[in-house]
């Protein structure tokens, strides 16, 4: 098995369903020659052509728009939007149509379709380059969302986006693209939609993380190895639809929740989160549930992100906070 | 030829059928066969009287909010006329003649105004997208299926209609940009009626033509008289043409008149003048394309009234149906929002489900 980062896993995915169903296209601004500016789709242009692996003009509309039309006349489109903050001017035929398409036509327009982009701080980047949109896109019916935390889930969930019969988002951690190598099988594999995972078993604290702050929890959990702490961690995998039974199986057992979001507070999925274990699992909570989150504020730029971002430090405060309440 | 010759920035229109009836540039009659002739026609007098009919529902509170589109069934039959069955109708949302004409069935397209999605689902064999209520961004569906279309080798046209007013739209350009860049065979025709709502078209651009914006996205734009059946039917023939052959994408600008109001809910007396609509009723498309057949002797008189009869009957039995069937299932405002119901809509369903079998409301 090789050791792969995220962003290679990644590409293995596309490679190997781009080799294996001729409708797969892969495209966005400079993902084809270039292969992107992370270089996630590197040399799929070259082995799959340039109808299949192709760079748009600036045109974020465009992209997810013309997404549906292929979808409905017999391609499976892999769009990519460049960053998480160029989402906004293509959300428009995300949000209006795509979700809608099955519905609207009463399930004779189905779209396989996977939106893929970069997401979240971290990397020092300009305005607009360090979004977390979450809720933004796991708000609307007839989505599913996805954000993988590692290279060995980014491949099996993209597999299961690429062969869902309905629009995937597919959120990927711009920070942990290359940070952090794992075993990942070469052959395809598929982790279903919609599941959680438990990523460290414990009896005290019920965690929920996604994407690159799950391994900062871990972090986290580290800081506070001696004090006594039995912390079970899940990692949240999919945004919509929720794997409700992972955690409320986990928060009956726990009696404690903490949520840990890199997106800013109002409304985000932490608010949903604590809203379901407060509705199924209300008679065993032995705390406030609680969510350590980004502040309601624009991401800083590069000198102020550091306040912005939640340190594992303080993940650990708001563990103790929640243990001891 | 055709696109040189009708140069939009020399303000050349194409008209065949002038609005007398009479045939002004013999060189470019289309000379149809009477069988495709009268299938046009037959489809724009159906239009017609299930246009007037859903007003008249809709006045009854039988019919939701409702487009007319009386005065444009050239534009959009004469377009339709000129495709292939394989070539994709990528409609706004006042395209009845253009859907009939496509093979949507009247009962689907009473169906959806009635307000009921099942309205949005045609055949199979029909390639016709559903109605689609944002302004200009069919234009980039209708692109990604000219793209498949040309990377698959499936010989497919894709046809996206707009109005003037969609062609204000951000997605009006990524689209057509978009189809061009790739040499997609996309066709857009925009029914250039005059009226966005209640704004006119000289006040949304300071453009002198909308198919002078083709010049931008380097394909060929024509503006043509949208009330003259035949021109309509040739401009459209030469673009799905020059789209099929890999030169990609064209404009059409078919200039007609909406006689009727935007939806029901607007009162176009507020923000036009009588004079204007009646100059334009004279220009009516039906008027002259039957005097045109009847001068071929492919119709007559008495064989009109009997197909406005014929017509009354089918639109009064068909909108009787949809009254009587067109209901909501419960289950299905859940079920088609996914392939398969997530557990968080199964729960749902079942829970309001339970709640009205106890009594509910």
């Amino acid at each position: 098995m090789a050791v792969i980062t995220l962003l290679e896993a990644i590409n293995q995915a596309l490679d190997q369903k781009m080799a294996e169903d001729p409708r797969i296209v892969v495209y966005g601004e400079d993902t084809g020659f270039e292969g992107g500016v992370f270089r996630v789709t590197a040399g799929l242009q070259k082995k799959y052509g340039v109808d299949r692996v192709f760079d748009t003009p600036i045109a974020e509309a465009a992209i997810t728009g013309s997404a549906i039309g292929m979808a409905i006349n017999g391609l499976i489109p892999i769009a990519e939007i460049q960053f998480d903050g160029f989402v906004f001017p293509g959300y428009t035929e995300i949000v209006t149509h795509m979700a809608r398409y099955r519905n609207r036509s009463r399930g004779r327009h189905g779209l396989p379709i996977v939106v893929r982009f970069p997401v979240g701080g971290g990397i020092r980047a300009l305005e607009h380059h360090s979004e977390s949109i979450e809720t933004l896109l796991g708000h609307i019916p007839g989505l599913k969302v996805v954000i993988p935390s590692t290279p060995y889930d980014a491949k099996g969930l993209l597999v299961s986006a690429i062969e869902d019969p309905d629009p995937v988002i597919f959120m990927e951690p711009k920070r942990i693209y290359r940070s952090g190598k794992q075993e990942v099988p070469e052959e395809l594999y598929r982790i279903p939609i919609g599941k959680a995972k438990v990523v460290k078993e414990g009896t005290d604290i019920t965690i929920v993380a996604w994407g690159a702050f799950v391994r900062e929890v871990e972090k986290a959990i580290k800081l506070i190895e001696n004090e006594n702490i039995s912390v079970e961690l899940i990692d949240l995998r999919t945004i919509n639809p929720i794997d409700e039974d992972t955690i409320i199986n986990s928060v009956k057992k726990t009696g404690r929740f903490l949520v840990v979001q890199e997106a800013v507070k109002t409304y985000g999925p932490g608010a949903e989160l604590i809203s379901l274990v407060n509705e199924k699992a209300f008679l065993y909570l032995e705390a406030a549930p609680a969510r350590v989150t980004g502040f309601d504020i624009t991401v800083p730029l590069a000198k102020g992100e550091h306040y912005h971002f939640i340190s594992p430090e303080r993940i650990a405060a708001e563990i103790k906070k929640v243990v001891k309440f | 030829m055709l696109f040189k010759n009708y140069d939009p920035l020399k303000k050349k229109q194409l008209s065949i059928l002038d609005w007398k009836g009479n045939i002004v540039t013999p060189e470019l009659d289309p000379k149809l066969s009477k069988e495709e002739l009268l299938k046009m026609y037959k489809t724009m007098a159906l239009g017609r009287v299930a246009d007037i009919k859903a007003l008249q529902y809709q006045r009854q509170g039988r019919m939701l909010t409702y487009p007319p589109n009386r005065g444009q069934e050239a534009a959009q039959v004469g377009a339709m006329a000129a495709l292939e069955k394989q070539d994709w109708l990528v409609p706004a949302f006042r395209e009845l003649n253009a859907m009939l004409y496509k093979g949507v069935k009247l009962e689907q397209i009473y169906l959806y105004w009635f307000g009921n999605e099942w309205g949005n689902h045609f055949d199979e064999d029909v390639r016709v997208l559903p109605v689609n209520v944002i302004i200009g961004s069919q234009v980039n569906h209708a692109a990604g299926i000219a793209y498949a279309s040309k990377i698959l080798k499936k010989n497919e046209v894709a046809v996206a209609t707009i109005g003037d007013g969609g062609t204000s739209h951000g997605e009006f350009y990524e689209g057509l940009n978009f189809a061009a860049a790739f040499d997609a065979p996309l066709v857009v025709v925009i029914q250039n009626n005059q009226w966005a709502i209640s704004t006119p078209r000289s006040k949304a651009t300071k453009a002198e033509t909308l198919a002078q914006k083709a010049v931008a996205f380097g394909i060929p734009g024509i503006q043509v008289d949208g009330n003259d059946i035949l021109a309509m039917y040739v401009a459209t023939k030469e673009a799905a043409e020059h789209a099929r052959s890999g030169k990609g994408p064209v404009l059409i600008e078919a200039v007609t008149y909406r006689l009727g109001a935007h939806t029901t809910s607007d009162d176009p007396t507020i923000y036009r003048k009588d004079e204007e609509v009646k100059e334009w009723e004279l220009k009516d498309p039906m008027i002259r394309f039957k005097k045109y057949l009847i001068d071929k002797g492919f119709w007559s008189e008495e064989e009109d009234v009997k197909l406005d009869e014929e017509n009354n009957h089918y639109v009064g039995e068909t909108f009787k149906k949809v009254e009587a069937t067109g209901l909501a299932v419960l289950e299905d405002i859940f079920k088609y929002t996914y392939k398969e119901m997530t557990p968080q809509l199964l729960e749902q369903l079942a829970e309001y489900k339970k709640y009205l079998e106890e009594g509910g409301k």
